[in-house]
């Protein structure tokens, strides 16, 4: 197994952290990960792209040239970086931010992940909802180990966030399984 | 080594270098901002005082590479770090601690240049990591890590060679090495022999004084110097020669890279091999001292090579002067920040392999 994984978004949107703890995550799996971050010189504000591979065996180049799945948390990015998608790949869009029609040969899940976030209280969140969405679907790595994770990353000041973040992470699993929202390739 | 899991971190490689400096005994640091590896300094700001180390931001580079020359004279395990613009304001501290032969370790995590370029991945500091980029003939043990668990390998041994050989060590990262995040393990450094730093000055107490100087004004002088410290480099040369030789048998075509174009062309490797072409990789660990005798090995059964780089085909010339003409060296790059794709270079071998094959009927028709 190998999966190759884009997250891209504004800085601010927490995939740094998204991509952090599911690297971590799947180490504590046992499985091999690289994570690197592709930016230019943008500050705060501008697009941020991450690489990250989860794979059961070594893994050679760590740069996606074709990504399994695209997660994209705002239009920008998502313009700039689609045509890293291939014929099956599944695209992840944050459909609180991104409104473009579906790219051909692609299964789209249009998740609300800035409302669903808004809706819990803490907009920052939206990246654990894409997160919870995510996982539903490819089920890359046990949530159990995701969690701890957060709860690491999570520590003095910043625990008080856990809850919220587990239950937007929560959110999220249940958009999908609940299934609204799915374009199934378009012939 | 074996690892276990529980035992692995995910970090970036910018910090495995600092870490692995700490555990290897560096207590004293110096460095001045720069991206792509300001990570090391973050992680030596915290980790330095943990410690009980020294942790100094300079007002320069130039301030941070002399501060080095103190602290090694000093007989302590010292580090600095820098990237592009930086390491060519440390060149004339270089030269001076080769001169002085002074053990320590400089990383430098290449961006992209010429000038203040930018701060993508880049591997076009070879010539100056390689070949001196200070004055004077000098050489600098160069080690070229390819996975972050390697560049923690390899800054352990980078300080036993410096103490070993009394010599600067450099790690040549890049962008991407630096802030990629891979699992690392640190494995607890075995202990290598080494001589006692008895040229260090630590206070002449009781023993004749020590002086540490890189200045030979009487005829003559400085040529015996010079004549030692070549000695000392065909040493290093015969003993200190790094690579790793991956399904180089039978190959079609042999790709050399170090670094992240290693790690790229590991993956062309795989790719080429589903489509039929048996693609070998020599990569090379140590820069200097070049496997040049592997090369030349592999040179009598292989019919081409080709060096992959992020310049503009700077290690070509080590190749091509190691196997002496013997098979032809194509050459693929990207400069300026670029990071070849596997598409590219693939696309690249197939261009040049039609060509070995009409060279093969070419003999039989003589046959």
């Amino acid at each position: 197994m190998t999966e190759k994984i884009m997250l891209v978004g504004y800085g601010g949107q927490g995939m740094m952290l998204f991509g952090r703890l599911l690297a971590q995550a799947a180490m504590l799996d046992g499985k091999y990960v690289t994570f690197f971050p592709s930016y230019g010189t943008e500050v705060r504000g501008g697009s941020a792209c991450y690489h990250l591979i989860v794979s059961t065996g070594e893994i050679y180049s760590p740069v996606v040239e074709e990504a399994d799945t695209l997660i994209a948390m705002n239009q920008p990015s998502y313009i700039k970086l689609k045509d890293f998608m291939k014929p099956d790949s599944l695209l992840l869009l944050n459909s609180s931010m991104v409104n473009v029609e579906d790219p051909p040969q692609v299964k789209v899940y249009r998740i609300p992940a800035t409302e669903i976030a808004n809706e819990l209280g803490n907009v920052v969140a939206s990246n654990m909802v894409m997160m919870g969405a995510y996982n539903y679907i490819k089920e890359i790595i046990p949530t159990h180990l995701f969690l701890n994770c957060l709860e690491n990353a999570l520590r003095g000041k910043k625990a008080a966030l856990y809850e919220i973040n587990k239950l937007a992470l929560e959110r999220g699993e249940n958009y999908v399984r609940n299934g609204n929202l799915i374009s199934l390739p378009a012939e | 080594m074996k690892s276990s899991l529980h035992n692995k971190q995910l970090m970036t490689g910018n910090e495995a270098a600092a870490e692995a400096a700490i555990q290897a005994g560096c207590r004293f640091y110096y460095g001045y901002p720069i991206t792509p590896q300001n990570e090391i300094i973050n992680h030596m700001a915290m980790r330095m005082p943990q410690v009980g180390g020294t942790f100094i931001q300079a007002e320069s580079e130039i301030a941070a590479i002399n501060m080095l020359h103190g602290s090694a004279a000093a007989g302590a395990r010292v580090m600095t770090s820098s990237s592009g613009p930086g390491i060519s304001l440390k060149q004339e501290g270089i030269s001076y601690l080769a001169g002085s032969e002074l053990p320590c370790v400089i990383v430098n995590v290449q961006r992209g240049g010429p000038g203040l370029g930018d701060i993508s991945p880049s591997q076009a500091d070879y010539f100056q990591a390689v070949k001196g980029g200070g004055h004077g003939d000098y050489r600098m043990i160069v080690l070229a890590p390819s996975s972050v668990q390697e560049i923690a390998d390899l800054v352990y041994d980078a300080f036993d060679l410096a103490d070993k050989y009394r010599n600067p060590v450099m790690i040549l990262g890049d962008a991407q090495l630096g802030q990629m995040m891979e699992p690392v393990e640190f494995y607890k450094p075995a202990k290598t022999y080494l001589p006692p730093k008895k040229w260090a000055l630590t206070g002449a107490d009781g023993r004749p004084k020590n002086v540490i100087k890189s200045f030979y004004p009487v005829k003559g002088e400085l040529e015996k110097f010079n004549r030692r410290l070549q000695k000392k480099y065909r040493k290093i040369e015969e003993t200190e020669v790094r690579y790793e030789e991956i399904n180089t048998k039978d190959a079609d075509l042999v790709l050399v890279a170090y670094g992240t174009c290693a790690r790229i062309s590991r993956e062309v490797m795989n790719k080429a091999s589903k489509i039929g072409y048996r693609i070998g990789l020599l990569r090379p660990i140590t820069l200097w001292p070049f496997p040049k005798d592997a090369l030349r090995r592999l040179s009598q059964r292989v019919r081409t090579f080709m060096v992959v780089e992020m310049s503009a085909g700077q290690m070509v010339e080590d190749v091509k002067l190691s196997i002496l003409g013997r098979c032809p060296v194509h050459f693929y790059g990207r400069m300026g920040g670029g990071v070849p794709s596997t598409n590219e270079i693939i696309n690249n071998i197939l261009e040049v392999l039609p060509k070995i094959n009409a060279a093969d009927s070419v003999e039989m028709i003589e046959i």
